[in-house]
């Protein structure tokens, strides 16, 4: 099972963690994977922090465990990095994706020691141009596809369309801001 | 032709319950189960079904009014978890002895306290002596396939009782995994229509439903229910079999995993089989002789089957996910043993409690309790027949 791809994502209480974690999910079980998208859990209160995962794979996975050694890390808010260590237990191989206006070595202090790939996008802004809102899931989502590459950048594009055109079938014209969201966020992350 | 979909564990029952297109859905919602009603109302709006879907005040109710739909000759269903599978207690001793073969979906959470919401096994162990059947799921697929065979199972003319059909709160119940569904009309074909051959108001030969049983006769009852849980083990397989032949997918009472020639053994449940069958994949690579045995299927307890399936074994662990509070051990671990009283050889036998409250379990501490198992083998002694794995404390678990 080398080939399997472990994800874990940190966010607030209603930012959307586990829809990002779900859609990732769904984009991979698209391109033909094995997929698992589960949330971890706590007493449910807005704001507080929150982990999803993921694991993708060419096999069905058996394991049910939480991820302790991801390949990679989504941050969904930066601000979880001054009381979460979100890089536990992550990969030499792998990368943290944060949400962030910074550059990636602004924020390696944070970081408690990790020596590895720090990338960074700028969802806020890249939301708020093309959907005129703060919605940070679909930049992120754009971003973690291009650095981890666990979907191919150009036939998740290609799903995610059928996908919000099937999703949003009843308000069409947020479709192409959210498409337009995932083309700026996969170009548009630093590191 | 199977349809290749990705949903939680909780979607998958509801779904399975939406091609069944039940009579009656009472309705009470609890974490994590909750999803399971939600859907189904969803599909009662969108008229994807007819049922009746009735929103009760609490279990006790939800699981009455089951109990008077099944008895007017209905297929009845519901969901709950933890709290609410507790306060169905008085009731789902009722809906047993009485015969009524209800189907009830059980999103596996501990209970109180301290308060929790996360999975164990504490709601549907203490309900183990209730007459219920107890079916266990190691993920979504095993939840929706064991959810198509319940109503059959259930209403089975020689077993006609009520059944559980569990799954592990949250890790199944909220966790989306690819799964093979079924077309609706081959769902429909599989289950059939309920005909009852007794309900209150047949006009030919009209039923009681609940009456006093003087000890004359309650004994007599009893035993009838005790026969028919004994008679339940031959329809479980029986279903399982005809499920095999329609879907393709295999079922057993037990699922023994690599246990062929297997030294040391695991006996444990749901989700957490699956994440030992990897620590077995690795054991096997390096040569170690490791292997599990999933239980199914809890009531009828598979005991002999269990006892056959280890009695090769030099050393076996039963990993209990309730407590159970007899100071010497869980559930599982007390009638796996009790079942290999009789065996000419047998290996030796730890419990581990394990999991309680969402504590979580990984490959690492299935792989830590094949490594106790070696040690017992080699130096022949048992140490604590009864321990608690993956406390915050290592110093006091399972080395």
């Amino acid at each position: 099972m080398s080939e399997m791809i472990e994800i874990r994502w940190h966010g607030r209480g209603g930012q959307g963690a586990k829809t990002a974690s779900q859609l990732l999910a769904d984009a991979a079980f698209m391109s033909g994977k094995y997929v698992q998208s589960f949330p971890e859990y706590g007493p449910e209160r807005s704001g507080a922090p929150i982990t999803a995962y993921n694991r993708i794979s060419e096999e069905r996975c058996s394991i049910h465990s939480n991820i302790y050694e991801p390949d990679y890390v989504a941050v969904v808010d930066e601000t979880l990095l001054d009381s979460v260590n979100v890089t536990a237990g992550l990969k030499a191989h792998g990368a943290v994706i944060i949400n962030t206006e910074k550059n990636p070595e602004e924020l390696r202090a944070k970081l408690h020691g990790y020596e590895g790939r720090i990338c960074t996008i700028d969802a806020r802004a890249i939301s708020q141009k093309h959907l005129g809102a703060y919605f940070p899931n679909t930049p992120m989502l754009a971003a973690v596809v291009a650095v981890s590459k666990c979907v191919d950048p150009y036939e998740f594009l290609k799903d995610m369309e059928t996908s919000y055109r099937h999703k949003f079938a009843k308000k069409p014209q947020v479709v192409e801001g959210n498409l337009k969201c995932l083309s700026e966020a996969m170009k548009g992350v630093k590191g | 032709m199977s349809i290749r979909d990705r949903l939680s564990g909780n979607e998958a029952i509801a779904t399975a319950m939406r091609q069944i297109n039940p009579d009656v859905f009472a309705m009470f919602p609890i974490t994590p189960s909750t999803e399971i009603p939600q859907y189904f109302a969803q599909y009662v709006a969108d008229g994807k079904v007819d049922t009746e879907f009735i929103t009760v005040e609490s279990e006790h109710s939800s699981l009455s009014a089951c109990m008077g739909a099944e008895a007017a000759g209905c297929r009845a269903v519901t969901a709950t978890s933890s709290a609410g599978l507790a306060y169905m207690n008085e009731v789902l001793y009722v809906a047993a002895s009485s015969r009524l073969p209800i189907v009830l979906a059980v999103s596996c959470r501990a209970l109180t306290g301290p308060i929790n919401i996360n999975h164990d096994y504490s709601d549907s162990m203490a309900e183990r002596d209730s007459g219920f059947i107890q079916i266990y799921a190691e993920n979504n697929q095993e939840a929706y396939d064991n959810y198509l065979q319940a109503h059959r199972i259930a209403e089975t003319a020689d077993v006609r009782l009520p059944i559980m059909i569990c799954e592990d709160g949250f890790i199944t119940s909220h966790a989306i995994e690819n799964i093979e569904l079924e077309e609706d009309d081959a769902v429909k074909a599989f289950v059939g229509e309920y005909k009852p051959e007794h309900y209150l108001l047949k006009e030919e030969n009209p039923l009681a439903v609940g009456p006093y049983g003087v000890s004359g006769y309650y004994m007599e009852a009893r035993v009838a229910q005790a026969e028919a849980m004994k008679n339940a083990k031959r329809a479980i397989l029986d279903v399982a079999a005809d499920f095999e032949r329609t879907f393709g997918r295999k079922y057993g009472l037990i699922e023994e995993y690599c246990m062929e020639d297997a030294e040391l053994a695991i006996v444990l449940m749901g989700s957490s089989a699956g994440t030992a069958k990897a620590a077995v994949n690795e054991l096997r690579a390096q040569g170690v002789k490791a292997g599990l045995v999933k239980v199914r299927v809890f009531r009828p307890f598979p005991g002999e089957e269990i006892a056959q399936a280890i009695s090769h074994c030099k050393a076996v662990a039963v990993l209990d996910k309730s407590e159970g509070f007899s100071g010497c051990g869980g559930p599982l671990f007390a009638e796996t043993a009790s079942m290999c009283i009789n065996l000419e050889k047998r290996p030796k036998m730890v419990d581990i409690v394990y999991g309680l409250g969402g504590r979580d379990f990984t490959v690492d501490h299935a792989k830590r309790v094949y490594r106790r198992l070696e040690k017992i083998v080699a130096t022949g002694e048992v140490g604590p027949i009864y321990s608690h794995m993956g406390q915050r404390d290592l110093r006091e678990d399972v080395q």
